[in-house]
C-alpha cells in the first residue's frame, strides 16, 4: 500500500468521482470518500454498492456542506480521521474534490511526496498578504460573525456586516492562533493533521471556526501554522478562481495547457470532458517528463478571462459590453487626430499630411453631404457606409466604429463647424483624441467664394456661431482629449511651428523636421473683407486680429514657398 | 411592469387555443434537457439542416409551432422523434407574431429548462462552440446563476445578387452566403426594457440608407434558463422580467455572448418577401418585407469589397462581435 491516502469531497457527478478513485486504488493509493448529505440516499447507497469491491475506497461519515459553510471543514476532518484511524501505512493525505484530476502519474506524485516526508503543502498567508478575498473581507472574517448566506441572503449579510462594524462588535480569535488563509486543496502529514485532529483545544477551536466565513480557507490553514515543521505554503492542486471566487472549469480543449502544466491535480473537471478524463486517466507512464509544477501558462489564459470580464476591450461597444457614461475605460481604441481649418488654409493639405505622416487621412467624415472617406472610398473597413444619413443615427457609434474597425491604423480627419456636431462631446472626452484647430479658418472658403455678400455674411455669423459653441465643449473641465488651438491671425503668422508639433501627434512614423510644408492659400484681400463684414454690422472675432489692409499677409507671404529650410 | 408581463401572460393563456397538437413526445423530455423552440411557415427546405445543426449542438428535444404551412413542414416535423409540433392556422399578428404562442409552449413544457428560441434561419454560434457543446455552457452559466445569454444576429449575404445564392435542402446555408459585415452596427438602450437596441449590419447599409431609424433590431436574447413566470415582449429582443435582459456589462467589463448567424439574404428571400408582405401578417404590417420586395426588385447585391467572409466564432471575438467574457 501507498504513504499517500486521498480523501475526496463529492456532491454531484458520482460516476466521475469513483472513476478517478478507482485510478488512485489502482496504484494503491487508499481512498476516503465523503459524499454531501445533501445527495438523496438512494443515490448514495448505489454509489457505495458500486464501489464496495475495492477494498481501499471508505466512506466516511456525511455532513452537509454549503459554500463558505463549516460542513466542508467538519468533512474534511471526519474523512481525515477515518483515513488516519483505517490506514496506518499513509503519511501524506491529499484533500480533494470530486472534480479533481490527477494529471500526472500516479507513482510520480508518490515518489514526489516520499522525498519531501516532513514537508506540509498547504498555501497558507497571513491576511495581509492576500488580494483575491471576495466581498472585501480578509481580517474581518476572523472577528465578524456570519449568520446569513452570503449566495442567498446577500441583503442580510452586508446589512449584518455592516451593522457589527457600526456597533464595533469584536469577535474574540481563540489564543496563540493567527489567522491565515489559502486555497482549500491542501495535502498534509500524518504528523500535523493528527496534531490537529487530536489537539486537546480542538472543540474551542471548532467552536470558533464554525462562526468564521469560509472556513474551509482558513481552519487548516491556521492550524497548520501551529504544529508543522515545514511548511511549503502552496497548493499541489492546479485551481483558477474567477473574479467571484468562483473556480473556472476545465474542458477537453485544455488537453494540451493542462498537459504543459506538469502539475500534479488540477480543478475543477468538467464531468463530460470525456477526452480529458480518458487521456489522464489512463496509464500514461512516460507521457510527461518529472518536472517541478508551473502552471504558469494556464495562469495567463485565466487572468486574462478575468481581465476580459472586469475591464474589457477598449473602445469596443458591443452586444454584452455597453459602459455607462465615465466608466469606458477609453471611448475608442486607438489614437487619431482631427483637424479643423487646416485645409481651408492650405491648398494641398491632406495629401501632404498622408504623405509626410503614413496615416489615413480622410476628408470631412461629417460634411452634411456624405463622409468624406480618403480616396473618394464610398465603404470603409467593417462595412460602414459612407451615407450621412447611416451616419447621423448615430454619429459617435460611427466615430467609435471608424477607429475599433481600423485599430492599429492611425485615422486623420477634417472636421468644421458646417459639420454634423453630435460628436463635439466625445471627441472631448476621448483621451485618444487628438483636436487641432485653427479658430475661424471657415471665413476662407466665404472670402473666395462668389455668394452675394447678404448670404455670406448670414453664413459667417451662423459659422461662428457653432465654431463658438463647440470651443467652449472643447475646453470644459471634463475634456481629456490632446487640444490645440490657434486663432487664424495666429496660424498664418507663423505655420510652421504648429504643423511641426501637429505632424509629430499624428504621424506613426516619427518626423524629425519638416522638410516641406503645404502650400498656403492666397489671402490677399482677406483682411479687408473681415473688415467688411465689420462693417455690414457682424463681429468676426474668431479669427484673432486681422490687420485690414495685406500688411499683414504680405509679411508671412515667404512661408508659401513650397520648401522650406530650417 | 408586473402588469405588463401578467397582461402577457393572460395573453398567451388565452392563445394556447391556436394550438392543435400533431404530434407530441414531451414525454421523453427529461429533468435537464436543453429545448429549442421555433415558429416556422413554409420552412422545409431549410428544415433538415436546421435539425442537424442543433442536434450536433446538444439539443435533447424540439418544440415547433408550425403556422399554415402547406409545403409538408408539418409531416415532416411529425415524423420526427426529438420533436414536438402544435398546428396553429389563426392569424400570426394577432398572436403578437408568434411570442403568445412561444411563450406558452415555454411556460408548459420549459419550466427550468435552458431553452433556445431561434427561428428557422438562426444558427446560434457560441464561445468554444467547436470545441464544447451547448451543454458545457449552459453548465457555466447555471455555475455563475446567469440565467439568459444574449446571441446578436449576424446577416450573411452571398457574393453577388441575392437571387443568384440558390439554396438547396440539406445544404449548409453558410455555403453560399458566407460573407457580412463586421463593424457597422450602432446600439442604444432601450429604457422601457432595459435590453440594448443593436441597428445596422448589411440591411441597414443597402435597405435602410434613407430611413436608419426603421431597420430591423439585431440584439437577442435567445437562450434563457425558463421559468414559468418568463415571457418575451418581442421576438426574442426582450424578456420580462427586466433583469433578464440584462445580459451585457456597463462598468467597462464584458460577459460572455454568442451570435445568431442569419441565413436570410439568399435566394428565398424574394418568395418570402412576396408572400409575407401579401399575408400582412409580420411586424409593423410586414414593412421590411415591404422594404426588401421593392429593393428586390432591382436585384441587390449586399457584398462589398470590404465584406469579412466568416471562419469562426473566434473571428468574431476578435471582432468584437462577441465576446469569451470570462469563459475560459
Amino acid at each position: 500500500m501507498s504513504n499517500l491516502g486521498i480523501v475526496m469531497l463529492v456532491h454531484t457527478a458520482l460516476n466521475r468521482a469513483g472513476q478517478v478513485a478507482r485510478h488512485w486504488t489502482a496504484s494503491g493509493c487508499p481512498v476516503v470518500i465523503h459524499v454531501d448529505r445533501k445527495v438523496p440516499d438512494k443515490v448514495y447507497a448505489e454509489f457505495v454498492a458500486a464501489c464496495s469491491d475495492d477494498p481501499l475506497i471508505r466512506f466516511s461519515e456525511r455532513h452537509v456542506c454549503n459554500w463558505g459553510g463549516w460542513g466542508i471543514v467538519a468533512a474534511s476532518q471526519s474523512a481525515a480521521a477515518l483515513m488516519l484511524e483505517v490506514f496506518p501505512d499513509v503519511r501524506h493525505v491529499f484533500l480533494t474534490s470530486g472534480a479533481c484530476l490527477p494529471l500526472r502519474p500516479v507513482d510520480e506524485l508518490v515518489t514526489y511526496l516520499s522525498d519531501r516526508p516532513r514537508v506540509d503543502f498547504i498555501e497558507s498567508a497571513t491576511t495581509s498578504d492576500v488580494s483575491w478575498t471576495i466581498g472585501g473581507l480578509d481580517q474581518e472574517r476572523f472577528t465578524l460573525r456570519f449568520p446569513f448566506s452570503w449566495r442567498k441572503n446577500r441583503k442580510l449579510f452586508d446589512a449584518y456586516v455592516k451593522l457589527q462594524r457600526a456597533l464595533r462588535i469584536r469577535r474574540h480569535i481563540p489564543e496563540g492562533l493567527v489567522p491565515h488563509m489559502g486555497s482549500q486543496w491542501w495535502c498534509l502529514t500524518r504528523q500535523t493533521l493528527s496534531a490537529i485532529l487530536q489537539d486537546p483545544k480542538r472543540a474551542t477551536y471548532d467552536r470558533y471556526f464554525r462562526r468564521v466565513w469560509i472556513p474551509d480557507e482558513s481552519y487548516f490553514q491556521t492550524l497548520t501554522r501551529l504544529y508543522s515543521t515545514h511548511i511549503e505554503s502552496r497548493s499541489l492542486t492546479l485551481s483558477k478562481f474567477d473574479y467571484q471566487g468562483r473556480p473556472h472549469i476545465f474542458y477537453d480543449d485544455h488537453l494540451q495547457l493542462l498537459r504543459r502544466s506538469d502539475c500534479f491535480v488540477a480543478r475543477k473537471i468538467w464531468p463530460n470532458a470525456n477526452r480529458l478524463y480518458q487521456a489522464f486517466l489512463t496509464d500514461q507512464a512516460g507521457a510527461m517528463k518529472p518536472a517541478e509544477p508551473n502552471p504558469s501558462k494556464i495562469d495567463r489564459v485565466f487572468s486574462k478571462a478575468v481581465e476580459r470580464r472586469t475591464r474589457g476591450r477598449d473602445g469596443l461597444y458591443m452586444q454584452s459590453r455597453f459602459p455607462r457614461h465615465g466608466n469606458e475605460n477609453g471611448l475608442t481604441s486607438f489614437p487619431y487626430s482631427v483637424f479643423q481649418g487646416f485645409t481651408e488654409v492650405f491648398e494641398d493639405f491632406e495629401p501632404w499630411l498622408a504623405n509626410i505622416t503614413g496615416a489615413r487621412v480622410h476628408g470631412h467624415l461629417f460634411g452634411p453631404q456624405r463622409a468624406e472617406f480618403a480616396g473618394g472610398e464610398t465603404i470603409v473597413n467593417g462595412g460602414l457606409s459612407d451615407c450621412a444619413k447611416l451616419r447621423d443615427y448615430n454619429p459617435t457609434a460611427f466615430v467609435s466604429n471608424l477607429i475599433w474597425n481600423t485599430r492599429g491604423e492611425k485615422q486623420c480627419f477634417q472636421f468644421g463647424p458646417a459639420d454634423t456636431q453630435e460628436i463635439n462631446w466625445f471627441l472631448a472626452r476621448d483621451k485618444n483624441a487628438q483636436i487641432s484647430v485653427i479658430t475661424g479658418a471657415w471665413a476662407i472658403p466665404l472670402f473666395r467664394s462668389n455668394l452675394n455678400f447678404a448670404d455670406i455674411r448670414a453664413e459667417a455669423a451662423r459659422l461662428q456661431q457653432i465654431e463658438t459653441k463647440q470651443l467652449e465643449i472643447l475646453s470644459s473641465v471634463w475634456t481629456k482629449a490632446r487640444l490645440r488651438t490657434w486663432t487664424l491671425a495666429e496660424f498664418v503668422e507663423s505655420p510652421v511651428e504648429p504643423l511641426q508639433a501637429v505632424v509629430e501627434d499624428a504621424g506613426t512614423v516619427q518626423t524629425s523636421h519638416l522638410t516641406e510644408a503645404p502650400k498656403m492659400v492666397d489671402l490677399t484681400g482677406f483682411g479687408q473683407f473681415l473688415q467688411n463684414l465689420k462693417n455690414q454690422g457682424m463681429h468676426p472675432y474668431l479669427m484673432g486680429d486681422f490687420p485690414p489692409d495685406d500688411s499683414f499677409t504680405n509679411r508671412i507671404r515667404p512661408y508659401r514657398k513650397p520648401y522650406l529650410v530650417q | 411592469m408586473r402588469l405588463r408581463r401578467k397582461r402577457r401572460i393572460l395573453r398567451c393563456l388565452r392563445k394556447r387555443r391556436d394550438l392543435v397538437p400533431v404530434s407530441v413526445n414531451t414525454n421523453s423530455i427529461r429533468r435537464k434537457d436543453i429545448l429549442l423552440i421555433s415558429v416556422i411557415r413554409n420552412e422545409k427546405i431549410r428544415l433538415p439542416y436546421f435539425l442537424d445543426y442543433y442536434r450536433q449542438l446538444g439539443i435533447n428535444h424540439f418544440l415547433f409551432v408550425d403556422n399554415a404551412s402547406d409545403d409538408g413542414s408539418l409531416e415532416y416535423l411529425a415524423g420526427q422523434p426529438d420533436v414536438s409540433v402544435w398546428r396553429a392556422d389563426a392569424s400570426y399578428r394577432r398572436a403578437s407574431f408568434g411570442v403568445d404562442w412561444t411563450n406558452y409552449l415555454l411556460r408548459k413544457f420549459a419550466h427550468r429548462h435552458w431553452v433556445l428560441t431561434v427561428d428557422p434561419d438562426e444558427f446560434f454560434i457560441y464561445p468554444f462552440c467547436d470545441t464544447r457543446p451547448i451543454r458545457a455552457l449552459t453548465d457555466w452559466l447555471d455555475g455563475c446563476a446567469v440565467r439568459s445569454f444574449s446571441a446578436m444576429l449576424i446577416d450573411m449575404y452571398p457574393e453577388g445578387p441575392v437571387e443568384d445564392a440558390v439554396y438547396s435542402e440539406g445544404q449548409n446555408p453558410f455555403d453560399i452566403a458566407n460573407w457580412f459585415d463586421a463593424g457597422n452596427y450602432t446600439i442604444t438602450k432601450n429604457p422601457t426594457y432595459g435590453n440594448l437596441w443593436i441597428q445596422g449590419g448589411p440591411r441597414a447599409r443597402v435597405f435602410f440608407r434613407d430611413e436608419p431609424k426603421k431597420a430591423p433590431a439585431l440584439n437577442k436574447i435567445p437562450l434563457v434558463k425558463w421559468d414559468k413566470r418568463y415571457v418575451y415582449v418581442s421576438s426574442t429582443h426582450a424578456l420580462l422580467p427586466r433583469g433578464l435582459n440584462q445580459v451585457y456589462d456597463e462598468w467597462g467589463g464584458e460577459k460572455a455572448s454568442g451570435a445568431l448567424l442569419h441565413a436570410k439574404l439568399i435566394s428565398t428571400l424574394g418568395e418570402k418577401a412576396q408572400e409575407e408582405m401579401e399575408r400582412g401578417q409580420h411586424y409593423r404590417s410586414s414593412g421590411e418585407y415591404r422594404a426588401y420586395a421593392k429593393h428586390l426588385a432591382d436585384m441587390p447585391e449586399f457584398w462589398c469589397d470590404k465584406s469579412e467572409s466568416y471562419i469562426n466564432w473566434r473571428q468574431l471575438e476578435i471582432l468584437g462581435l462577441m465576446s469569451k467574457g470570462n469563459w475560459a
